[in-house]
Protein backbone atom coordinates (compact mmCIF):
# COMPACT_ATOMS: atom_id res chain seq x y z
CA UNK A 1 0.00 0.00 0.00
CA UNK A 2 2.98 2.49 0.94
CA UNK A 3 4.64 1.23 -1.97
CA UNK A 4 1.98 2.60 -4.26
CA UNK A 5 1.73 5.81 -3.13
CA UNK A 6 5.56 5.54 -2.95
CA UNK A 7 5.16 4.95 -6.83
CA UNK A 8 2.70 7.66 -7.51
CA UNK A 9 5.07 10.23 -5.43
CA UNK A 10 7.83 9.03 -7.95
CA UNK A 11 5.79 9.11 -10.99
CA UNK A 12 5.27 12.94 -10.01
CA UNK A 13 8.89 13.41 -9.30
CA UNK A 14 10.10 12.39 -12.76
CA UNK A 15 7.09 14.27 -14.70
CA UNK A 16 8.03 17.36 -12.86
CA UNK A 17 11.99 16.52 -13.67
CA UNK A 18 11.05 16.26 -17.02
CA UNK A 19 9.46 19.88 -16.42
CA UNK A 20 12.54 20.77 -15.15
CA UNK A 21 15.07 20.01 -17.67
CA UNK A 22 12.87 21.50 -20.74
CA UNK A 23 12.90 25.01 -18.99
CA UNK A 24 12.06 27.27 -21.09
CA UNK A 25 12.78 30.15 -18.29
CA UNK A 26 14.29 29.43 -15.11
CA UNK A 27 11.63 30.18 -13.00
CA UNK A 28 10.03 27.18 -14.90
CA UNK A 29 12.91 25.36 -13.39
CA UNK A 30 12.46 26.83 -9.93
CA UNK A 31 8.82 25.71 -9.81
CA UNK A 32 9.60 22.39 -11.01
CA UNK A 33 12.23 22.08 -8.41
CA UNK A 34 10.12 23.34 -5.90
CA UNK A 35 7.67 20.72 -6.54
CA UNK A 36 10.19 18.07 -6.47
CA UNK A 37 11.28 19.38 -2.89
CA UNK A 38 7.54 19.03 -1.72
CA UNK A 39 7.37 15.26 -3.41
CA UNK A 40 10.73 14.51 -1.70
CA UNK A 41 8.67 15.55 1.76
CA UNK A 42 5.88 13.34 1.21
CA UNK A 43 7.89 10.20 -0.10
CA UNK A 44 10.66 10.75 2.75
CA UNK A 45 7.56 10.44 5.63
CA UNK A 46 6.00 7.59 3.26
CA UNK A 47 9.39 6.04 3.09
CA UNK A 48 9.61 6.54 6.93
CA UNK A 49 6.30 4.15 6.81
CA UNK A 50 6.85 1.61 4.18
CA UNK A 51 10.45 0.74 6.23
CA UNK A 52 9.34 1.09 9.95
CA UNK A 53 11.35 3.74 10.84
CA UNK A 54 9.50 6.71 12.12
CA UNK A 55 13.00 8.69 12.24
CA UNK A 56 13.05 9.51 8.69
CA UNK A 57 9.98 12.24 9.97
CA UNK A 58 12.65 14.01 11.25
CA UNK A 59 14.80 13.93 7.77
CA UNK A 60 11.16 14.80 6.27
CA UNK A 61 10.84 18.30 8.35
CA UNK A 62 14.06 19.33 7.51
CA UNK A 63 13.87 18.60 4.21
CA UNK A 64 10.79 21.06 4.01
CA UNK A 65 12.70 23.61 5.98
CA UNK A 66 15.88 23.49 3.23
CA UNK A 67 13.17 23.05 0.32
CA UNK A 68 11.63 26.85 0.93
CA UNK A 69 15.20 28.29 2.13
CA UNK A 70 16.49 26.82 -1.41
CA UNK A 71 13.67 28.28 -3.51
CA UNK A 72 13.83 32.16 -1.55
CA UNK A 73 17.40 31.78 -1.80
CA UNK A 74 17.71 30.97 -5.66
CA UNK A 75 14.99 33.44 -6.10
CA UNK A 76 16.95 36.37 -4.14
CA UNK A 77 20.46 35.77 -6.55
CA UNK A 78 18.57 35.81 -9.55
CA UNK A 79 16.63 39.02 -8.59
CA UNK A 80 19.32 40.88 -7.55
CA UNK A 81 22.70 39.29 -8.68
CA UNK A 82 23.54 38.64 -5.52
CA UNK A 83 22.40 37.19 -1.79
CA UNK A 84 23.59 40.16 0.32
CA UNK A 85 21.35 43.40 -0.79
CA UNK A 86 18.24 43.53 1.14
CA UNK A 87 16.67 44.92 -1.93
CA UNK A 88 13.80 47.77 -1.54
CA UNK A 89 11.04 46.55 0.24
CA UNK A 90 7.58 47.97 -0.87
CA UNK A 91 4.59 48.69 1.86
CA UNK A 92 5.34 48.18 5.61
CA UNK B 1 -10.13 -2.47 9.23
CA UNK B 2 -12.61 0.40 8.52
CA UNK B 3 -9.59 2.78 8.99
CA UNK B 4 -7.56 0.95 7.37
CA UNK B 5 -9.79 0.99 4.01
CA UNK B 6 -10.39 4.75 4.99
CA UNK B 7 -6.25 5.43 5.18
CA UNK B 8 -5.79 3.56 1.69
CA UNK B 9 -8.24 5.52 -0.15
CA UNK B 10 -7.06 8.97 1.16
CA UNK B 11 -3.17 8.01 0.28
CA UNK B 12 -4.27 7.02 -3.03
CA UNK B 13 -6.52 10.11 -3.49
CA UNK B 14 -3.52 12.32 -2.55
CA UNK B 15 -1.53 10.24 -4.98
CA UNK B 16 -3.36 10.91 -7.40
CA UNK B 17 -3.58 14.87 -6.58
CA UNK B 18 0.04 14.95 -7.06
CA UNK B 19 0.21 13.39 -10.73
CA UNK B 20 -2.32 15.29 -11.66
CA UNK B 21 -0.51 18.16 -10.34
CA UNK B 22 2.44 16.96 -12.21
CA UNK B 23 0.49 16.67 -15.71
CA UNK B 24 -0.47 20.20 -15.22
CA UNK B 25 3.29 21.27 -14.91
CA UNK B 26 3.82 19.92 -17.98
CA UNK B 27 0.66 20.62 -20.16
CA UNK B 28 -0.18 24.32 -18.98
CA UNK B 29 1.17 26.91 -21.21
CA UNK B 30 2.97 29.50 -19.51
CA UNK B 31 4.55 30.08 -16.47
CA UNK B 32 1.72 31.54 -14.37
CA UNK B 33 -0.80 28.66 -15.19
CA UNK B 34 2.00 26.23 -14.19
CA UNK B 35 2.09 27.77 -10.87
CA UNK B 36 -1.21 26.52 -10.28
CA UNK B 37 -0.49 23.09 -11.45
CA UNK B 38 1.96 22.92 -8.88
CA UNK B 39 -0.07 24.46 -5.82
CA UNK B 40 -2.19 21.36 -6.34
CA UNK B 41 0.94 19.15 -4.94
CA UNK B 42 1.61 21.30 -2.80
CA UNK B 43 -1.88 21.62 -1.01
CA UNK B 44 -4.50 18.73 -1.86
CA UNK B 45 -1.74 15.81 -2.75
CA UNK B 46 0.19 16.86 0.47
CA UNK B 47 -2.78 16.67 2.76
CA UNK B 48 -4.51 14.21 1.65
CA UNK B 49 -1.12 12.05 1.86
CA UNK B 50 -0.35 13.44 5.28
CA UNK B 51 -4.32 12.75 6.38
CA UNK B 52 -3.51 8.96 5.60
CA UNK B 53 -0.57 8.42 7.01
CA UNK B 54 -1.93 10.08 10.43
CA UNK B 55 -4.77 7.45 10.09
CA UNK B 56 -2.08 4.67 10.02
CA UNK B 57 0.27 5.82 12.71
CA UNK B 58 -2.96 6.15 15.81
CA UNK B 59 -2.34 8.56 18.41
CA UNK B 60 1.51 9.26 19.29
CA UNK B 61 4.56 11.12 18.91
CA UNK B 62 4.74 10.01 14.62
CA UNK B 63 1.08 12.10 14.37
CA UNK B 64 2.38 15.34 15.97
CA UNK B 65 5.25 15.23 13.94
CA UNK B 66 3.17 14.19 10.43
CA UNK B 67 0.63 17.27 11.62
CA UNK B 68 4.56 19.73 12.49
CA UNK B 69 5.20 18.61 8.70
CA UNK B 70 1.80 19.79 7.36
CA UNK B 71 2.03 23.07 8.76
CA UNK B 72 5.09 23.30 7.57
CA UNK B 73 4.26 22.93 3.84
CA UNK B 74 0.65 24.60 4.46
CA UNK B 75 2.84 27.93 5.89
CA UNK B 76 5.63 27.96 3.71
CA UNK B 77 4.48 26.72 0.35
CA UNK B 78 2.79 30.01 -0.27
CA UNK B 79 5.37 31.96 0.24
CA UNK B 80 7.97 30.57 -2.10
CA UNK B 81 5.19 30.83 -4.44
CA UNK B 82 4.17 34.54 -3.71
CA UNK B 83 7.98 35.29 -3.86
CA UNK B 84 8.57 33.22 -7.57
CA UNK B 85 5.63 34.70 -9.03
CA UNK B 86 7.16 38.12 -7.65
CA UNK B 87 10.34 37.69 -9.11
CA UNK B 88 9.05 36.49 -12.42
CA UNK B 89 7.08 39.52 -13.13
CA UNK B 90 9.64 41.85 -11.89
CA UNK B 91 12.09 40.01 -14.15
CA UNK B 92 9.76 40.54 -16.86
CA UNK B 93 8.10 37.27 -17.77
CA UNK B 94 5.16 38.68 -19.24
CA UNK B 95 1.95 36.21 -18.35
CA UNK B 96 -0.44 35.02 -21.08
CA UNK B 97 -3.49 36.37 -20.67
CA UNK B 98 -6.92 35.95 -21.88
CA UNK B 99 -8.72 38.16 -24.40
CA UNK B 100 -11.02 40.52 -23.58
CA UNK B 101 -9.20 40.93 -20.16
CA UNK B 102 -10.32 44.29 -18.02
CA UNK B 103 -7.72 44.51 -15.77
CA UNK B 104 -3.86 45.29 -17.61
CA UNK B 105 -0.36 44.17 -16.44
CA UNK B 106 0.94 47.80 -15.95
CA UNK C 1 4.38 39.14 29.13
CA UNK C 2 1.66 37.03 28.04
CA UNK C 3 3.76 36.79 25.13
CA UNK C 4 7.16 35.43 25.81
CA UNK C 5 5.15 32.91 28.67
CA UNK C 6 3.26 31.77 25.00
CA UNK C 7 6.85 31.66 23.24
CA UNK C 8 7.99 29.56 25.86
CA UNK C 9 5.55 26.87 25.47
CA UNK C 10 5.73 26.39 22.15
CA UNK C 11 8.66 26.18 22.05
CA UNK C 12 9.30 23.13 24.77
CA UNK C 13 6.38 21.79 22.88
CA UNK C 14 8.59 21.68 19.99
CA UNK C 15 11.40 20.53 22.18
CA UNK C 16 9.39 17.25 23.17
CA UNK C 17 7.86 16.72 19.77
CA UNK C 18 11.52 16.75 18.11
CA UNK C 19 13.37 14.86 21.11
CA UNK C 20 10.47 12.45 22.09
CA UNK C 21 12.64 11.52 25.13
CA UNK C 22 11.05 12.18 28.81
CA UNK C 23 14.29 11.58 31.05
CA UNK C 24 15.11 14.68 33.37
CA UNK C 25 18.62 15.29 31.93
CA UNK C 26 17.17 15.76 28.43
CA UNK C 27 14.24 17.97 29.62
CA UNK C 28 16.81 20.15 31.76
CA UNK C 29 18.05 20.73 28.53
CA UNK C 30 15.23 21.47 26.71
CA UNK C 31 14.18 24.29 29.64
CA UNK C 32 17.80 25.58 28.97
CA UNK C 33 17.97 25.99 25.54
CA UNK C 34 14.15 26.89 25.50
CA UNK C 35 14.79 29.91 27.97
CA UNK C 36 18.23 30.49 25.89
CA UNK C 37 15.72 31.33 22.91
CA UNK C 38 13.05 33.22 23.98
CA UNK C 39 15.94 35.74 25.93
CA UNK C 40 17.68 36.07 22.06
CA UNK C 41 14.25 36.77 20.83
CA UNK C 42 13.44 39.09 23.15
CA UNK C 43 17.18 40.82 22.54
CA UNK C 44 16.89 41.09 18.88
CA UNK C 45 13.18 42.10 19.15
CA UNK C 46 11.55 39.63 17.07
CA UNK C 47 9.08 37.90 19.75
CA UNK C 48 6.87 40.97 18.77
CA UNK C 49 2.51 41.16 17.11
CA UNK C 50 3.96 40.43 13.52
CA UNK C 51 6.47 37.26 14.84
CA UNK C 52 4.48 35.71 17.12
CA UNK C 53 0.96 36.59 17.00
CA UNK C 54 -0.33 35.31 20.78
CA UNK C 55 -3.64 37.86 20.55
CA UNK C 56 -5.21 36.01 17.94
CA UNK C 57 -8.24 34.30 19.62
CA UNK C 58 -7.78 30.45 18.96
CA UNK C 59 -10.91 29.65 18.14
CA UNK C 60 -11.14 31.81 15.16
CA UNK C 61 -7.63 30.97 14.00
CA UNK C 62 -9.03 27.06 14.08
CA UNK C 63 -12.52 28.22 12.61
CA UNK C 64 -10.63 29.72 9.71
CA UNK C 65 -8.48 27.17 8.78
CA UNK C 66 -11.17 24.51 8.69
CA UNK C 67 -12.76 27.01 6.28
CA UNK C 68 -9.82 27.21 4.19
CA UNK C 69 -9.54 23.98 3.99
CA UNK C 70 -12.99 23.30 2.41
CA UNK C 71 -12.19 26.24 -0.20
CA UNK C 72 -8.39 24.68 -0.83
CA UNK C 73 -10.81 21.16 -2.06
CA UNK C 74 -13.32 23.01 -3.81
CA UNK C 75 -10.82 24.79 -5.88
CA UNK C 76 -8.16 22.41 -5.90
CA UNK C 77 -10.87 19.91 -7.48
CA UNK C 78 -11.77 22.62 -10.15
CA UNK C 79 -7.87 22.77 -11.62
CA UNK C 80 -7.44 19.29 -11.52
CA UNK C 81 -10.76 18.78 -13.68
CA UNK C 82 -9.39 22.09 -15.85
CA UNK C 83 -5.84 19.91 -15.97
CA UNK C 84 -7.32 16.48 -16.85
CA UNK C 85 -9.72 18.44 -19.79
CA UNK C 86 -8.48 17.92 -22.94
CA UNK C 87 -9.43 21.37 -24.22
CA UNK C 88 -7.48 22.95 -21.26
CA UNK C 89 -10.20 25.60 -20.40
CA UNK C 90 -7.78 28.20 -18.81
CA UNK C 91 -8.24 32.15 -19.07
CA UNK C 92 -5.47 32.99 -16.88
CA UNK C 93 -6.16 36.37 -15.56
CA UNK C 94 -4.63 38.93 -13.59
CA UNK C 95 -6.68 41.21 -11.37
CA UNK C 96 -6.23 43.93 -9.24
CA UNK C 97 -8.28 44.77 -5.69
CA UNK C 98 -7.96 46.73 -2.41
CA UNK C 99 -8.01 44.42 0.88
CA UNK C 100 -9.77 45.58 3.84
CA UNK C 101 -7.31 44.35 6.31
CA UNK C 102 -5.54 46.83 8.29
CA UNK C 103 -3.02 44.80 10.27
CA UNK C 104 0.20 43.36 8.68
CA UNK C 105 -0.61 39.83 9.63
CA UNK C 106 -4.25 40.23 8.28
CA UNK C 107 -2.62 41.60 4.94
CA UNK C 108 -0.18 38.45 5.11
CA UNK C 109 -2.84 35.60 5.65
CA UNK C 110 -5.01 36.99 3.44
CA UNK C 111 -2.27 36.98 0.88
CA UNK C 112 -1.27 34.10 1.82
CA UNK C 113 -4.35 32.08 1.68
CA UNK C 114 -5.27 33.33 -1.71
CA UNK C 115 -2.07 32.06 -3.34
CA UNK C 116 -2.58 28.35 -1.06
CA UNK C 117 -5.68 28.11 -2.56
CA UNK C 118 -5.42 26.20 -6.25
CA UNK C 119 -6.22 28.62 -9.13
CA UNK C 120 -5.13 31.83 -6.99
CA UNK C 121 -1.81 33.19 -6.95
CA UNK C 122 -1.34 36.58 -5.15
CA UNK C 123 1.62 38.14 -7.20
CA UNK C 124 2.26 41.11 -5.07
CA UNK C 125 0.82 42.11 -1.82
CA UNK C 126 0.91 45.34 0.21
CA UNK C 127 -1.83 47.74 2.70
CA UNK C 128 -2.90 49.68 -0.57
CA UNK C 129 -3.78 47.22 -3.32
CA UNK C 130 -3.48 43.19 -4.27
CA UNK C 131 -2.57 41.56 -7.51
CA UNK C 132 -3.71 38.42 -8.19
CA UNK C 133 -3.12 36.26 -11.16
CA UNK C 134 -5.89 33.45 -11.67
CA UNK C 135 -6.06 30.43 -13.69
CA UNK C 136 -10.20 31.33 -15.08
CA UNK C 137 -11.87 34.69 -15.02
CA UNK C 138 -14.21 33.16 -12.61
CA UNK C 139 -11.85 32.77 -10.27
CA UNK C 140 -10.61 36.52 -11.06
CA UNK C 141 -13.77 37.20 -9.63
CA UNK C 142 -14.00 35.39 -7.00
CA UNK C 143 -11.09 37.17 -5.13
CA UNK C 144 -12.68 40.30 -5.26
CA UNK C 145 -14.81 41.35 -2.23
CA UNK C 146 -14.78 37.50 -1.55
CA UNK C 147 -15.80 35.92 1.88
CA UNK C 148 -12.33 35.22 2.41
CA UNK C 149 -11.64 38.82 2.58
CA UNK C 150 -15.06 39.05 5.32
CA UNK C 151 -13.34 36.47 7.24
CA UNK C 152 -9.79 37.44 7.32
CA UNK C 153 -11.54 40.87 8.67
CA UNK C 154 -13.10 39.46 11.21
CA UNK C 155 -10.23 37.15 12.69
CA UNK C 156 -7.19 39.77 12.35
CA UNK C 157 -8.80 41.41 15.36
CA UNK C 158 -8.12 45.41 16.27
CA UNK C 159 -5.54 47.98 14.82
CA UNK C 160 -4.27 48.83 18.62
CA UNK C 161 -0.93 48.51 19.41
CA UNK C 162 -0.67 46.69 22.87
CA UNK C 163 1.99 46.56 25.17
CA UNK C 164 3.41 43.72 26.77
Amino acid sequence: MFAAAAAALLVTLSLALVRAFRGPTVFDRVVAANSIGTVAVLLLAVIGFLTGRPDFLDLALVYGLLNVVGTIAVLKFFHFGDLGEPGDEEGA
Amino acid sequence: MLLDIASWALILLGGAFCITGAIGLLRMPDFFTRMHAASIIDTLGAAFILMGLILQAGFSLVTVKLIAIGILLFLTSPVATHALARAALARGVQPMLAKGDVSSNS
Amino acid sequence: MLRIASLLVALFAFWVLMSGMFSPFLLGLGVASVVAVTWLARHMEIADREGHPAHLRLVAVVSYWLWLFKEIWLSGLKVARIILDPRLPVSPTLVRFAPSQKTAVGIATHANSITLTPGTITVQANHQEFLVHALTRDGAAGVVESEMNRRVREFEGSDLEEND
